[in-house]
């Protein structure tokens, strides 16, 4: 078996899963798994319980809340990718998302699953940055609104508590013109570099430990990004500079 | 109980099972392929409802509520489904273990886009490996599939 041992529990309603979450220690929340269940099976995570939420059905919808779109944890990305809603009031959501991994991950995969794990070379948590936009925290304490900057806080970290669950994304509306651009060695990986533009905002991501909002005059003031096998940090720096300009041309 | 290309099938024997694991070992459906475990190379592709998902980043009691495809389910007993028989005529498979992961993720393209665009071929593809680097006959196959499918 390749993840380590967990207790796993499969809870039916948003409050017995936020119960579990305070009850608990050392849990996970499972949503689409497209990132969880590799860690668990590289063993990179070794939770001591997963709270599996995709049998919530109250969490799984879209729908239009104060002028723009509210998507719930159990959206899948591929069905919100589609749906007339988000692409009538959030375009830029729905552009990025064709940009996210590949289809058969996007089936699975939630729109709330990718901002809560908070990978910085990631589409989602630009998109949420440059949008504006701001996510909603559960727990048996109560409900609070984050917003997409006080919410990525460093590398896979994010401002949830651990009794917290993220139940929903809220993304204003898009206005003005939008792009999502990135650069990767191969369709579908995580971007070398990326640029989210909404209207005059822009965010970039992968070259930061988190998505950070940048002035589109002057996008890579201030940035000093890391560098691996596959792009050094001055390749990084002047893919902001094309994807910018690629961004805020069209 | 989990139901499997239309039978009802024993829950997996341990919850840390991968959807994957429980076909290959525990029902012996081997057609599902393991290639990278991590989600990138696509071998083990299955229908979740009909969807296309990687049955390697799911773990088989998450399956519980669903109707899950493999190849072996595709077509009837000793019968090609349309996508096979493409993949067939157009000899797009070579060494073949990319081959299930690919037809069911065609399978979910064509479910979608039943006259899919080169751009959408290519993008319903995009996230498999084939190995043997077949993919002009791959993208042929798609295209032949959906004349067999009419």
């Amino acid at each position: 078996m390749k993840p380590p041992p967990f207790e796993y529990h499969a809870p039916s309603t948003m409050a017995e899963a936020l119960d579990l979450l305070a009850k608990l220690e050392d849990a996970k929340v499972l949503a689409g798994g497209q990132s969880l269940i590799p860690l668990l099976n590289f063993r990179l995570a070794s939770p001591a319980h997963l709270v599996d939420i995709n049998g919530i059905a109250e969490l799984e919808y879209v729908r239009e809340r104060d002028g723009g779109v509210a998507i719930g944890a159990g959206a899948r990305q591929s069905d919100v990718e589609d749906d007339k809603t988000v692409r009538r009031i959030c375009p830029l959501l729905a552009e990025a998302l064709g940009q996210v991994a590949h289809p058969v991950i996007r089936n699975r995969g939630t729109v709330c699953g990718s901002l809560a794990h908070a990978d910085p070379a990631a589409e989602l948590p630009a998109v949420l940055l440059a949008a504006g936009g701001e996510v909603v925290a559960r727990s048996v304490r109560g409900e609070r609104r984050i917003t997409a900057q006080d919410f990525f806080k460093g590398v896979f970290d994010s401002a949830l508590e651990a009794d917290e669950l993220l139940v929903e994304a809220w993304f204003p509306a898009t206005t003005g013109p939008f792009a999502l651009v990135e650069e990767s060695r191969r369709h579908g990986d995580f971007a070398l570099a990326g640029a989210a533009r909404s209207g005059d905002r822009l965010a970039l991501f992968g070259v930061a430990p988190t998505p950070v909002l940048a002035d589109p005059t002057d996008p890579s003031h201030g940035l000093s990004p890391s560098g691996d096998l596959e792009a050094t940090p001055a390749f990084r720096l002047h893919l902001v500079e094309v994807l910018v300009r690629r961004a805020f041309a069209s | 109980m989990i139901r499997v290309n239309g039978r009802e099938r024993p829950d997996p024997t341990n919850v840390r099972i991968l959807l994957s694991d429980y076909l290959r070992h525990e029902l012996g459906l081997t057609g599902t392929h393991v290639g990278c475990e991590h989600g990138v190379c696509g071998c083990c592709t299955v229908l979740l409802d009909g969807r296309p998902v990687r049955s390697c980043l799911m773990l088989a009691v998450q399956a519980g509520r669903h109707e899950v495809t493999t190849i072996e389910g595709l077509a009837g007993e000793g019968k090609l489904h349309p996508i096979q028989q493409a993949f067939h005529e157009c000899h797009a498979l070579q060494c073949g273990f990319c081959t299930p992961g690919f037809v069911l993720a065609v399978a979910g393209l064509l479910a979608k886009h039943r006259k899919p665009s080169d751009l959408e071929i290519d993008e319903g593809i995009s996230g498999n490996l084939c190995r043997c680097t077949g993919y002009a006959s791959i993208r042929r196959a798609v295209r032949r599939a959906t004349e067999l499918s009419k």
